[in-house]
């Protein structure tokens, strides 16, 4: 599997994606599961898979002696690993910027020069390629299409691309034309593409003119959270309800539909704060319009939370609104749940394909985006059904139930 | 021959036709910030769009048919049909044709009219006074209407129990339809007459659930392994009870005919049909009425928990459920005494149509034929409504007074005028009364000095009246202010 977060270094949902997938499939049985990304730290989880990180992945050859390698990288990588892989050095990158194992760096975020990451990422995917033993290949998102493409030429196995979310959405419809490229290409040259709703489905179908017989849906599932977070404890104002949003503040996501809509019910109830967690392009904007609205006072902008942070904000909201545009699925309506927290969401969403306990709206009817809010924190009986029936539900969409979806579909390519 | 006179004269086995026809006022969508500022809550446009849709697919033609049968059965035919106000309103606005043909019905006299509340609402599992009153109303209407007083009563989706049994008895009604449920009748069979454990009086006519749903939820379901359903083998089914069962109680909503079985399924023909084998097996039909009279009741039944037609467990878990249905149900109706002080008409007429059971069955998380899209919102929409309902019944009587507070003071300014002219008449009178004493005394002064005792006697009589007359005045006066 190629895959560019993994927990717990993430940056958005793609990492707790990949994370949750391949660990429901480890659980499924029977899978030997490598997980390639840009940039291990040491910490991650890997009983269920073998991880590989690309800055570990020698493209040049360098005459290092054991302990080296081991005081170098061993807490990243088994020595062993590195010299299987030196074996199987295809070409001379020596011309490349390489370090003192003659891998190459990378940053494992989002930096600027994405697109050459991209490409050095696929230079040592062919390295990895050459020296495992692996039956199929699967790319999670546009970054590692690249890679997959390579592994799959280098090796003739087949390859599964997952869409977790595509240029269209992304942009509101004008992508960026190198990004779609190799978008198109990594479903083009796939044996099968996974999307995570059929929202995405259709995107794929309509604006990538993929054949629908090979584009299947698998929609993400979360894992259950763990004790110490469900027990977190926050101070709740008594008299005052909190609606939060969480998330990049992007064209994507829809902030300034949230703004509006707090504009509608703080006209009319008062006992209300509203909250727009994360950071991104429109915040500034964002923050301009509350206060042209006149609502600055009641609506806040904590800026980014990561990790535990999330949880606590969570636990401190009586609503979660995620109002996007154009959301390939959306899982923190589905850790808002886990929270029980009643939230409304998009019809825009691809998890308002398999949630019932939400609100639905169109990402445009502020009207019915406020009249929602105003319900669940007017309306206790309200607050507290869709809170309890919130939970179940969430309890019922676990990974495993994804990851045996996504075993069928390689069995079919496998053709067995 | 000689059975064939035997069955005339006493029958062996007869039908009970029941069709209920009711239509809620349908909200339209009312958001919070409407709240206080719009006071019409009623999407007429859906509500005459689905009124005038079912009636001219369903309703008109299934009461054609009805007549047609009546007439083609010289009488033989008959049946009952139960309709609320709601529905009554409805059609009076967006179909007054069928309405027509409805008298037509009534005027056959082989069709009666069943009481129901006025609504379609649970009022009889909250408020036993807007109940009786809700049930007058639509009698009223009926009479006035159609020129017929019901005499048999069927509550909102069959709903009863051991407490309504009473009160119904003493509404002057003899006898109630309802659920045949299992859990209920147990090992009993429902194709008999009862009577109500907590009224001897009143004569329980339990719907037979297997035959009805026959109709109403199979009778065009491809996949039913009895599928196609004619009308020889349903009367087979009938005429193959055990003998001693005398009454088969089918009760369906009338849409069923047309409108949820459209009429290409043949089930107006299956309908019109029916009469015809009936007669052949010496089956007999009898409206609800006919039924109590000619039947003997076999036992008493008692209902400890509310039934009802609905859903698997017929009990009222369709309407109140969860609790969104309970928040909404017990907000409604905790302004019942409040509203009932009214005089505002509008307030009036908006207390009933939202007391339809529609609105809370919208709220349930199966509900089917919903116009939301999720019960999340149904609920939503509804509490808006209520919200500004409530608003203006608080304007007509501010919720500081307490209910109980509220009803004898409210008892005292309507019996005010009264006692106030009342004491008025005492108070003169007594003024007569000293007047002429001192008349009469300042006789006797002058004739003599003798009658001292007299006097005594007289004045003790009068002062401690005049004394309660001056106490309870200002009282009254008093207790207006306060209000």
């Amino acid at each position: 599997m190629f895959g560019w977060e993994f927990p717990p270094h993430i940056l958005g949902g793609l990492g707790t994606a990949s994370y949750g997938l391949t660990r429901g499939m480890w659980e499924c049985g029977d899978m030997d599961i490598t997980f390639v990304i840009p940039k291990p730290f040491g910490d991650e989880d890997k009983s269920f898979a073998n991880i590989i990180g690309t800055s570990q992945v020698p493209v040049a050859w360098r005459d290092v002696n054991r302990d080296y390698v081991e005081s170098r990288i061993g807490k990243v990588m088994d020595p062993e690993l590195y010299y299987k892989l030196r074996d199987h050095i295809y070409a001379d990158f020596n011309y490349m910027r390489t370090n003192d194992l003659g891998c190459i760096e990378f940053s494992g975020r989002y930096p600027d020069n994405i697109l050459e990451e991209i490409n050095n990422y696929s230079i040592t995917a062919g390295v990895i390629a050459r020296t495992l033993d692996f039956d199929i290949i699967h790319s999670h998102d546009w970054l590692t299409y690249p890679a997959g493409i390579h592994a799959k030429q280098v090796t003739g196995k087949p390859l599964v691309v997952h869409v977790h979310a595509t240029e269209y959405d992304r942009s509101r419809g004008k992508p960026n034309p190198t990004v779609y490229g190799i978008e198109r290409d990594g479903m083009t040259h796939a044996d099968h593409v996974i999307t995570v709703s059929n929202l995405t489905r259709q995107t794929v179908i309509d604006h990538y003119g993929i054949d629908p017989a090979k584009v299947t849906t698998v929609h993400n599932a979360v894992v259950p959270l763990s004790q110490d977070l469900l027990d977190i404890e926050m101070p709740r104002a008594t008299k005052e309800k909190i609606v939060t949003f969480l998330g990049r503040i992007t064209m994507q996501k829809g902030p300034e539909y949230f703004v509006e809509a707090a504009a509608k019910v703080l006209r009319n109830c008062k006992n209300v704060r509203f909250v727009m967690a994360g950071s991104g392009d429109m915040m500034n904007k964002m923050i301009s319009l509350a206060a042209e609205r006149g609502i600055a006072d009641r609506f806040h902008f904590p800026g980014f939370q990561k990790g535990r942070q999330v949880y606590e904000m969570l636990k401190a909201s009586d609503v979660y609104i995620m109002p996007s545009v154009s959301e390939p699925f959306g899982i923190s309506p589905l850790e808002a749940m886990q929270m029980g927290v009643p939230s409304i969401i998009s019809k825009q969403s691809g998890c308002a394909e398999i949630l019932d306990n939400v609100i639905k709206t169109d990402y445009w009817d502020i009207d019915a985006m406020a009249d929602a809010i105003h319900a669940i924190i007017s309306y206790p009986a309200l607050y507290r059904q869709m809170r309890e029936d919130g939970l179940a539900e969430v309890a019922q969409i676990t990974w495993d139930k994804a990851g045996k979806k996504v075993i069928d579909i390689y069995n079919k390519v496998l053709g067995r | 021959m000689q059975d064939g006179l035997f069955k005339q004269y006493q029958p062996m086995k007869a039908i009970c036709f029941n069709f209920e026809i009711h239509q809620p006022f349908r909200l339209k969508r009312y958001r919070f910030f409407d709240i206080g500022r719009d006071h019409y809550y009623f999407d007429d446009f859906t509500n005459d769009d689905i009124v005038t849709r079912i009636a001219h697919n369903s309703y008109i033609p299934t009461a054609e048919t009805l007549l047609r049968m009546v007439e083609a059965n010289q009488g033989r035919f008959r049946c009952s049909i139960a309709i609320s106000g709601v529905a009554l309103e409805q059609f009076e606005h967006y179909v007054p044709e069928f309405l027509d043909v409805l008298k037509k019905l009534a005027d056959t006299g082989c069709v009666e009219f069943v009481a129901q509340p006025f609504a379609y609402s649970l009022a009889s599992l909250a408020d036993p006074e807007d109940f009786a009153q809700q049930v007058a109303d639509t009698c009223s209407i009926l009479r006035n209407r159609f020129g017929v007083t019901p005499k048999v009563i069927r509550n909102t989706e069959l709903i009863y129990d051991d407490d309504l049994a009473p009160q119904l008895v003493a509404m002057g009604f003899k006898g109630a339809l309802t659920e045949g449920a299992k859990h209920i009748l147990g090992w009993k069979s429902p194709n008999y007459i009862y009577t109500a454990a907590s009224a001897p009086k009143l004569r329980l006519l339990l719907r037979n659930s297997k035959l009805s749903d026959d109709i109403a939820y199979r009778f065009s379901d491809s996949s039913w392994n009895e599928f196609p359903l004619t009308a020889d083998r349903y009367v087979d089914w009938i005429a193959s009870t055990p003998q001693e069962e005398q009454i088969i109680n089918i009760y369906l909503n009338m849409e069923t005919f047309g409108d949820l079985h459209p009429a290409t399924t043949g089930i107006f023909q299956f309908l019109e049909a029916l009469p015809r084998f009936a007669a052949e097996h010496g089956i007999d039909f009898l409206t609800p009425s006919e039924a109590i009279a000619k039947i003997k009741p076999v036992g008493e039944l008692s209902v400890m928990h509310p039934i009802s037609s609905a859903a698997e467990t017929r009990d009222t878990s369709a309407w109140l459920g969860n609790r969104l249905q309970n928040e909404a149900f017990e907000k409604l109706y905790s302004a019942s005494e409040r509203v009932r002080q009214c005089q505002n008409r509008a307030l009036k007429r908006d207390w009933q149509y939202l007391q339809s059971c529609d609105h809370f069955y919208y709220m349930g998380s199966q509900a089917a034929f919903s116009p939301y899209e999720t019960n999340f919102a149904a609920f939503t929409n509804y509490m808006n409504v209520l919200a500004d309902f409530l608003m203006r019944v608080e304007e007509e009587f501010p919720s500081q007074v307490d209910n109980e507070e509220l009803n004898p003071l409210l008892l005292t300014i309507a019996n005010q005028g009264a006692e106030i002219e009342a004491l008025n008449k005492e108070l003169s009178s007594m003024r007569k009364n000293i007047e002429q004493y001192n008349i009469e005394h300042r006789k006797r002064e002058e004739a003599c000095e003798e009658p001292k005792p007299a006097k005594a006697k007289a004045k003790k009589e009068t002062a401690p009246k005049t004394a309660e007359t001056k106490k309870v005045a200002p009282k009254k006066r008093a207790s207006k202010k306060s209000e």
